[in-house]
């Protein structure tokens, strides 16, 4: 028992490295919001412009959105990272992380706003186009009310395992909490900051799923 | 003198989907204020012909006039010919995010281009007249299938039609709400709208309407003024029909 | 043009390393063979636990869920891999991946199984009980294979995950796939072997997220 004490809740270990954890902690942050904006804001134009029902538009959207949501995360930015810089494209870790889990997001939100668009009745088009709607006001007014509805579910869920993934970017020396948490447990020699970046997350993650939890029970799928 | 325009006028409309043909030629006229009503099996092409009338199906040959403009020429602003021309749908379609009066105004708002006020008053007046003004900011879940019906009859008569065409009106409702949606068909049909529908209701065909359609096969197979049609049907395929939606 | 294909697709490099790729793909192959089936077995004993609604059981099982929900698995598996020979266990690195793998998964399988068993009528299992069936016979002969029909899509999509997981162990030089990918870059100085690996995920999982698609489809349009 006191082994664990001493190697996994250091109170000495604790204060000395607090500081750089919270720094990780602003940056895992500052990430995640990123992400989530561009993420969210990209799958839904990708969405409505797959609406448009052009042919090659929308296989070209199907091949990029299948691609990123076949990848694993760390494979994706591994190869933004390592392998880009051969053919010239240099980013910084930060970058790399931001436009990687950017493009998963998206992915997996254009999937999720398609389905939801697709599954409005087709009832409401025609209505709508009867009474003289266009096809872009028909989408705006009518069907991507009722589309966004049903897929904030699903979208939170998604949001919240992507924006976990952040955790990735040490690999490619984002200076976020678990690359922090890393350091700190190599300087120290005990497990105490790894137990400090456990908590950090825990903190910011706990809530939202609680939250996904709430708005599973609020927006379901019955209406 | 010439004879005066019809408001819908059908020339050799023909649809097919796929290999399976729809309609297949069909000529019909319905003239200023007259009310048209088609019977028929199920999937017999009377939906199909409707839809084909404000081009929610393309048909794959022929001409629908509607006050003498051919509809389906290319110049045509669909939208704007679409809002002259109300639809009522058998599963009523009412947004379900939007209130009684939200769904009704809609148009008015992104179509006529209406101010929120102007919009609101003319959605009012349209839930006015079919008997639902106080439930104006009901949600659609909250109303009877006859009421969101009735919801439905003044999202397209707020746009002040030329025509309306009902297609199956009556046939997802409980019978005992029928009677308030016929109620507010008769009264428009008072006050002069030229109508098309599409319906089993043959009480209400006999007492309202001014011509029969009867359709079998994407063809026109007989038509002509009620009383005749239901006492003396000439073809013995609409015979087969009536005795079998009658019963007797 | 020249650069990305000698860079990117260089069949030479690609034919020296391919021996090291290939074990990495068996690796991985043998990690989802486990991590797979460990992880269901261990979310249906969840799943199972919390529909005899005892509640103080209930309260821990969405405790444990919502926990390893909040928490990266990167993170979870950083911590047990290096946690774990602190306390004195001193385990393969294989079996501490599977341990950071199996807690992380068990409460994502766990929740989805709960969601199919709840989705599934009072009805079904009073027509089982009064047969004389047994609370566990009624459970998986007549619940569990109509809430596992429920749940399929959302089965797969999570199955695809944890596929896709398996890349982390790479961060723990476990020789999976992506680790073989890095290893073999860095003996050629040439990312052609990182781009393979990616390709190679690719085949792998791009038919799961094709039929995912489509089973999406069908059930959000049901709904």
């Amino acid at each position: 028992m006191n082994r664990i004490a001493e190697n996994f809740f250091d109170l000495a270990v604790m204060a000395k490295y607090l500081p750089s954890i919270i720094d990780g902690v602003w940056v895992t942050i500052h990430l995640a919001v990123l992400i989530v904006l561009s993420g969210l804001a990209l799958g839904f134009v990708l969405a409505v412009v797959r609406a448009f029902q052009i042919r090659p538009v929308n296989w070209l959207i199907v091949l990029v959105v299948d691609v990123f949501r076949a990848l694993p995360p760390i494979v994706i930015m591994i190869v933004f990272y390592f392998a880009l810089p051969f053919v010239g494209i240099s980013m910084s870790g930060f970058v790399v992380a931001w436009l990687s889990l950017t493009l998963v997001l998206a992915s997996f939100a254009e999937e999720i706003f398609w389905t939801g668009i697709l599954s409005v009745d087709r009832g409401q088009w025609e209505a709508a186009r009867s009474t003289g709607l266009g096809f872009l006001q028909t989408l705006r007014d009518v069907v991507l009310p009722q589309a966004v509805r049903l897929t904030i579910p699903p979208l939170t869920n998604r949001t919240i395992v992507i924006t976990k993934s952040t955790a990735i970017a040490s690999v490619v020396a984002v200076q976020e909490i678990l690359t922090q948490a890393s350091a700190a447990q190599a300087f120290s020699a005990n497990t105490t900051p790894l137990t400090m970046a456990a908590i950090a997350y825990l903190i910011i993650f706990f809530p939202l799923v609680v939250l996904s939890r709430w708005v599973e029970s609020r927006f379901g799928w019955k209406r | 003198m010439t004879a005066p325009l019809p408001m819908l006028d059908l020339k050799g409309v023909r649809k097919s989907f796929g290999a399976i043909e729809a309609l297949k030629g069909i000529d019909l006229s319905v003239a200023r204020q007259e009310l048209v009503f088609i019977i028929g099996p199920s999937g017999s092409g009377k939906s199909t012909l409707l839809r084909c009338c404000n081009r929610l199906e393309e048909p794959t040959a022929g001409q629908v006039l509607f006050d003498g403009v051919d509809i389906l020429s290319p110049g045509i602003d669909i939208n704007e010919t679409r809002r002259h021309i109300g639809m009522v749908f058998q599963s009523f379609n009412l947004y379900p995010h939007l209130t009684a009066l939200g769904n009704v105004t809609l148009a008015l708002r992104r179509v006529l281009k209406l101010p929120r006020d102007d919009a609101n008053e003319r959605g009012r007046a349209a839930l006015d007249e079919v008997g639902l003004a106080e439930r104006a900011h009901a949600w659609p879940n909250e109303l009877s299938g006859g009421q969101q019906q009735r919801v439905a009859i003044a999202r397209a008569l707020a746009l002040e039609p030329k025509v309306m065409l009902f297609d199956e009106p009556t046939s997802a409702l409980d019978p005992e709400l029928v009677g308030s949606v016929l109620d507010v068909m008769r009264a428009m049909r008072e006050s002069g709208m030229t109508m098309l529908v599409v319906s089993h209701e043959m009480g209400f065909a006999r007492e309202a309407a001014d011509r029969v359609l009867f359709m079998d096969e994407g063809e026109v197979v007989e038509e002509g003024a009620p009383a005749r049609i239901f006492e003396a049907p000439a073809h013995a395929r609409t015979r087969e029909f009536l005795r079998r939606v009658t019963g007797h | 043009m020249e650069a990305l294909i000698y860079n990117f697709f260089n069949l030479e490099i690609l034919l020296k390393v391919h021996p090291l790729l290939l074990k990495g793909f068996w690796m991985t192959l043998q990690l989802c063979l486990l991590v797979v089936p460990l992880g269901i077995a261990g979310g249906l004993v969840v799943a199972v636990a919390y529909s005899f609604h005892v509640r103080w059981l209930n309260w821990l099982l969405i405790a444990y869920v919502d926990f390893f929900r909040s928490f990266p698995p990167l993170v979870l598996l950083i911590l047990v891999f290096y946690g774990l020979p602190f306390i004195g266990l001193e385990v393969p690195s294989l079996i501490a991946v599977l341990i950071a793998f199996l807690l992380n998964t068990a409460s994502y399988y766990g929740e989805i199984f709960r969601a199919g068993i709840e989705s599934i009528g009072r009805g079904q299992r009073e027509a089982a009980r009064s047969t004389g069936l047994t609370g566990l016979q009624t459970m998986v002969y007549v619940v569990l294979p109509q809430a596992v029909r429920n749940v399929l899509p959302d089965l797969i999509s999570n199955t695809l995950e944890v596929i896709k997981f398996t890349a982390l162990a790479s961060v723990v030089a476990l020789p999976e796939l992506l680790r073989m990918g890095r290893v073999a870059q860095g003996l050629t100085y040439n990312p052609t072997p990182l781009i393979a690996v990616a390709l190679i995920y690719l085949a792998l999982l791009w038919p799961i997220v094709r039929l995912l698609s489509r089973l999406e489809r069908r059930t959000m349009a049901k709904r």
